[in-house]
């Protein structure tokens, strides 16, 4: 056992597609309600890695990992994890807003529907706790039962992160949660992301240098499939302990 | 004739090529159109549709061929529609991507290619024979449900590949399970498609007249059927036969259902395209 408890741990971690060898040795330990931020070029596994923590990779044809993922000292792929189980545990908003072709509320409350609830007032206080969470509340409660594709990108981003909330994980993951949004959207969503972390351990994946140093308690930089450095985000981007992690911070390569 | 002038004149000549081309068939259609109104659409009356096969050209109605081919289509669409809509779903969304899956996907496109009348024949050994099924409606459903079920996984498969994959991961993520996250998004999310597919594939069953032939469907029936287990013929068998004899009066029979028999292609086709536009307009990514 570690002396402190961490929320998440990676020990020895290895990924594979089919011969490429995505992910090589990653330890990484981050705390619990607390956003980590993993940077690094197109390629160099960073989202690879985040898709391992909810096992979004399962289904890749022969996409494989060694050695160990721990949620609250648990290892996620162990044989007793079911995946689903899991995955209300540890929630995902990705790159591209990708809500249902559903009316607003049928988004919020898909996680809840597919678990067999079907109490009306569940449903209802849930949907509306999820979106004030997200300050969605006021722009769409006269809206609830119109389609979400007419909402804008931005809140269509927001509608997948109370989506997400409404199951109650203890974790978020978000890949590039704002590179196909508006400086204005992205700033919400920064926003959004910083009142989470009272209650939520997030991992963010982006290509902003800025967003990273906005929102961001702990760094990870990964290059080639290795994590380089992993400290905090104002000594990462401050005092970076590899030339390389300098380089990158600083807009030389990526 | 300056080079620029050439090309312009070489534009206009394939222009013109083309809608000769494109015309031609569509000539040539209503000019068949046309002749089968005219020889057919007097012919047709509530007695028509109404009365039994009969040897006198005059009193002889549709009435069991008409039956027949409904009942075909309910029957071989309850049959085909589950199947093939399973096999599509199981081969998109569960099967491994691997060298038995592209063998499986080759000789289904080709099984959609093979002709009708080998079919019965298969129908014929299978349903009539090893299952002794006879010439029944039940073998010849079963039969031209085999023909449209390529069809209808083709299609199936064509319309779940469209639905985008963050759609798939937006309900993974959320903690469905494959079948979830199918019946929930990829089928509502898919479903004008296969529709349509479903819906164009049965129109085409519909106008088959060699599968059932060679499985034992009679040109002669006497009554309309009333199980699965009857005999049955259907308004190709019957146009088929009408066309076959020396009276004139015979052939205004057979325009005449010619007629009723494009009248529900037509209904089938404008079902397809109506419900593809009502879903496309419903989904937009």
């Amino acid at each position: 056992m570690s002396k402190k408890n961490y929320k998440l741990e990676a020990k020895s971690l290895n990924a594979y597609y089919g011969n490429f060898h995505a992910l090589k040795d990653i330890n990484i330990a981050m705390e619990e309600k607390a956003v980590t931020a993993f940077i690094g070029p197109s390629g160099c596994g960073k989202s690879t890695f985040l898709r391992t923590l909810n096992r979004m990779n399962d289904y890749i044809d022969g996409f494989r990992v060694e050695g160990e993922i721990l949620l609250d000292n648990r290892d996620i792929y162990g044989k007793d994890v079911r995946v689903d189980e899991l995955r209300k545990e540890v929630g995902m908003v990705f790159q591209k807003p990708n809500p249902f072709p559903k009316t607003i509320f049928e988004n919020v409350v898909y996680g809840l529907r597919i678990q067999g609830i079907k109490d009306k007032r569940v449903l209802a206080e849930t949907a509306e706790t999820s979106l004030r969470q997200t300050a969605l509340w006021d722009e769409v409660k006269d809206k609830l039962d119109k389609s979400a594709l007419a909402l804008s990108g931005g809140q269509q981003q927001r509608l997948c992160i109370a989506r997400a909330l409404a199951i109650s994980p203890s974790v978020i993951l978000m890949d590039e949660p704002t590179s196909a949004l508006d400086p204005i959207s992205t700033a919400k969503i920064e926003e959004l992301i910083y009142e989470l972390k009272k209650d939520y351990t997030i991992v963010i994946v982006t290509h902003n240098m800025q967003q990273a140093g906005r929102v961001s308690d702990q760094t990870a930089f990964f290059y080639m499939g290795e994590l380089v450095e992993f400290s905090k985000t104002k000594i990462m981007f401050t005092s970076p302990k590899h030339e390389r992690t300098q380089n990158y911070i600083t807009g030389r390569f990526g | 004739m300056t080079n620029s002038e050439l090309n312009r004149l070489k534009d206009k000549a394939f222009q013109g090529f083309g809608i000769f081309c494109t015309l031609i068939g569509l000539v040539v259609l209503a000019i068949f159109l046309l002749n089968i109104l005219i020889d057919g659409l007097g012919r047709i009356d509530w007695n028509f549709l109404n009365n039994l096969p009969s040897r006198r050209a005059e009193r002889a109605g549709i009435y069991t061929a008409w039956i027949g081919t409904l009942w075909v289509l309910v029957l071989s669409s309850l049959i085909a529609f589950p199947l093939g809509i399973s096999a599509g779903i199981y081969l998109e969304e569960y099967g491994k991507k691997n060298r038995l899956a592209s063998f499986l996907e080759v000789n289904i496109s080709n099984l959609a290619g093979v002709p009708s009348i080998i079919y019965g024949l298969l129908g014929l050994e299978i349903f009539a024979r090893m299952m002794a099924l006879g010439g029944s409606l039940l073998a010849g459903s079963l039969t031209l449900a085999l023909l449209v079920l390529p069809i209808i996984i083709v299609t199936t498969r064509e319309s779940i590949k469209a639905v985008p994959r963050s759609i798939r991961d937006a309900s993974y993520a959320l903690g469905a399970s494959k079948w979830q996250t199918t019946w929930y998004q990829v089928l509502p999310a898919s479903f004008g498609g296969i529709l349509t597919g479903v819906i164009l594939a049965l129109s085409r069953a519909v106008g088959e007249a060699a599968p059932l032939i060679v499985i034992g469907a009679l040109a002669y029936v006497p009554f309309a059927p009333s199980s699965p287990m009857d005999e049955f013929t259907v308004l190709p068998i019957q146009i088929f036969n009408w066309i076959s004899r020396p009276q004139a009066a015979f052939a205004t029979n057979a325009a005449a259902a010619i007629i009723i028999l494009l009248f529900i292609t037509f209904m089938l086709n404008g079902i397809a395209v109506y419900l593809r536009n009502k879903w496309q307009k419903k989904v937009k990514w």
